[in-house]
């Protein structure tokens, strides 16, 4: 059974020895001059400074999730969409309590002001 | 081209209460949208109703007065509609109604009185329902986190206050990351087996073959890790760090809530993976399961852990969480001796017995500290149980009731409950963690007969305020643990047809 996940066990050997081997070449054979502008961390040609965690406004976050909800909406209806006429009444009355629940909370989303961005 | 199912195949009708409760949920949150500020009592009512009508539909289907839908399996076999899942709702649905009528006031009072604490109430409520009936992995899941998610916002539903806010980080982070156990565990079990579905689990495993070492090693490590998943939900040691904690920060409505329902979630998964799906998982003897052993060890360092710092706590509700944590073991014990096949069925129904009787009782202790906390969320130590006798005399006796019920005495639930849970652990032969039980119980006599004393023989103001629909359900609490516990043929009438068996 465990002999089954062997071909996931040879990629990952692989492509891990491929990588460490390219890296290991070309520091051997390539020529190695290094300054400490070079070696900075590449930032858009900016200074890079300060740390990476930042306070973020937490409206972005609300939007972000908003945004999966109707990502995630859009996923599901793509593939019924398409095969919808096959699927008949089932699918249609399934996706119908599918879209009722999403309804039901893009309805409390709009009415406690989730989608003001003030 | 695949066969499309008609709507019938689905069997709706025998996930009836589940389903009503689901609903319920979300048509209240749309009608709570359009109920002023001033008056959200409409959803509480509202919410009750909902909560009365599944009740009454589980009922019936419990006692079979009536039978709902063509066969046991709804959905496609993902939701099981047999005895054990019409217990689990039973409780559920009992602890909840008792905890809409606890916030009631106590939400006017701290003001908090918004329409999301109801409906969020529901959505967990209906997560612990379908946990219990889940007949798939998927399903326990999905169910966690639809009973775990909503528990996160209203431990912290105190917003302003940092304690409330600390609390529900706390649970919300330890329990994402008892989720990721979960998954991880439900994903190996899938792959040791090469099926999601409890049924085809089972079967898979009574078909694996003896020498296929690595398949085993998959499925023990996948259920070991479900078990640390669950674990966590149920409050077990060693994952019952956060319990304390996000007791003592949330509002005590939402522990009283919270406490009972989440372990009933908790040990109705425990007990649908591991003795529905995996019972005949053994390893070499052939005797037992091979996940008991793990299991009886949790529930004896539970048992000791929960027990001993309960003693040194002086917070009430820090003290009633490390009793919950206590009686997470005792439960575990249940869940262990589950694990010899000739006494599986005995052993779930000493779980579920174990659970009804805890709900009662602990819900009750609570209602009951949330009767003498003030409204800035103080007051909850132990001394402000001092005079109480003096001053509520009625409340002191209740709050009397369910500390001898958390105790064992006789004549109460709680020692109905232990009496089941340790007769099952004798009849598997964990006769060792069965003299841990007792002697624990022994022990937290101290804590819980101390409460009693203070409120009986040591002065103090005994400041407390009882509301009517908190009195009633420290009422219906007291009443329920007292008709249990002179009345314990009525429990296990209540479980005694309940299997877990995928037999035929």
């Amino acid at each position: 059974m465990l002999s089954d996940y062997a071909p996931i066990a040879a990629l990952l050997i692989l492509t891990v020895g491929m990588s460490s081997l390219i890296l290991f070449m070309s520091r051997i054979f390539g020529p190695y001059r290094p300054t400490a502008r070079k070696l900075a961390p590449y930032e858009s040609g900016m200074q890079p400074f300060g740390q990476a965690i930042r306070r973020i406004p937490v409206r972005f976050y609300r939007v972000a999730v908003l945004f999966i909800l109707f990502d995630i909406e859009v996923i599901f209806f793509l593939p019924w969409a398409v095969i919808f006429r096959d699927l008949r009444v089932y699918g249609l009355v399934v996706m119908g309590v599918f879209f009722f629940v999403l309804t039901v909370g893009f309805v409390y989303e709009w009415k406690v002001g989730g989608l003001e961005w003030e | 081209m695949f066969q499309v199912p008609s709507l019938s195949d689905l069997n709706v009708a025998a996930a009836l209460p589940a389903v009503v409760l689901a609903l319920g949920a979300c048509v209240f949150l749309v009608v709570d949208l359009f109920v002023p500020r001033e008056r959200k009592h409409i959803t509480a009512w509202l919410t009750a109703g909902g909560l009365s009508v599944s009740l009454v539909l589980a009922l019936l289907s419990l006692t079979d007065v009536v039978t709902f839908g063509d066969g046991e399996e709804a959905f496609f076999g993902m939701y099981i509609a047999d005895q054990f899942t019409d217990m689990v709702n039973v409780i559920v649905l009992v602890t909840s109604l008792l905890g809409v009528m606890v916030a009631y006031n106590y939400l006017d009072r701290t003001n908090m009185q918004r329409g999301e604490y109801y409906y969020l109430l529901l959505f967990t409520t209906a997560g612990v329902m379908f946990m219990g009936a889940a007949g798939d992995l998927v399903v326990v899941f999905v169910a966690l986190e639809l009973l775990s998610i909503p528990l996160y916002i209203l431990t912290g539903f105190r917003r302003p206050q940092e304690q409330s806010e600390e609390s529900a980080m706390k649970y919300f982070l330890l329990g994402a990351f008892s989720s990721a156990f979960l998954v991880y565990g439900l994903a190996l079990v899938y792959g040791a087996t090469g099926t999601s579905n409890l049924r085809e689990i089972w079967q898979a495993v009574d078909s694996m073959v003896a020498g296929d070492t690595s398949a085993q090693f998959l499925l023990l490590t996948g259920a070991g890790l479900s078990l640390v998943g669950l674990g966590f939900k149920v409050a077990a040691v060693p994952f019952h760090m956060w319990t304390p904690d996000v007791y003592q920060g949330a509002p005590t409505s939402v522990v009283a809530y919270m406490s009972v329902a989440a372990k009933v979630g908790g040990f109705a998964a425990l007990l649908r993976v591991l003795v529905a799906g995996m019972p005949n998982f053994m390893l070499d003897n052939g005797t037992s399961a091979a996940w008991m052993d793990v299991t009886w060890l949790l529930a004896a360092a539970t048992m000791i852990v929960g027990n001993f710092i309960a003693i040194v706590q002086s917070d009430l509700k820090r003290l009633l969480a490390y009793s919950s944590i206590a009686h997470a073991g005792y439960i575990l014990i249940g869940v262990a001796a589950a694990g010899v096949p000739r006494v599986a069925d005995e052993a779930t129904q000493a779980v579920l017995i174990y659970l009804m009787a805890y709900a009662f009782t602990n819900v009750g202790a609570f209602s009951v500290i949330i009767a003498v906390e003030r409204d800035d969320a103080s007051n909850t130590g132990l001394s402000s149980m001092r005079g109480l006798a003096r001053t509520q005399p009625l409340l002191a006796a209740a709050m009397a009731v369910f500390m001898l019920s958390l105790t064992g005495i006789p004549l109460t639930a709680g020692f109905v409950g232990k009496w089941f849970v340790f007769k099952a652990a004798i009849a598997a032969d964990l006769i060792p963690v069965a003299v841990i039980g007792v002697l624990t119980s022994v022990l937290s006599a101290y804590y819980y007969l101390r409460i009693v004393w203070m409120m009986y023989f040591e002065d103090g103001d005994g400041e407390a305020a009882t509301p009517r629909p908190l009195a009633w359900a420290i009422g219906i609490s007291a009443i329920g643990t007292l008709v249990f516990g002179f009345l314990p043929y009525l429990l296990s009438d209540m479980a005694r047809e309940i299997t877990l068996a995928f037999g035929g």
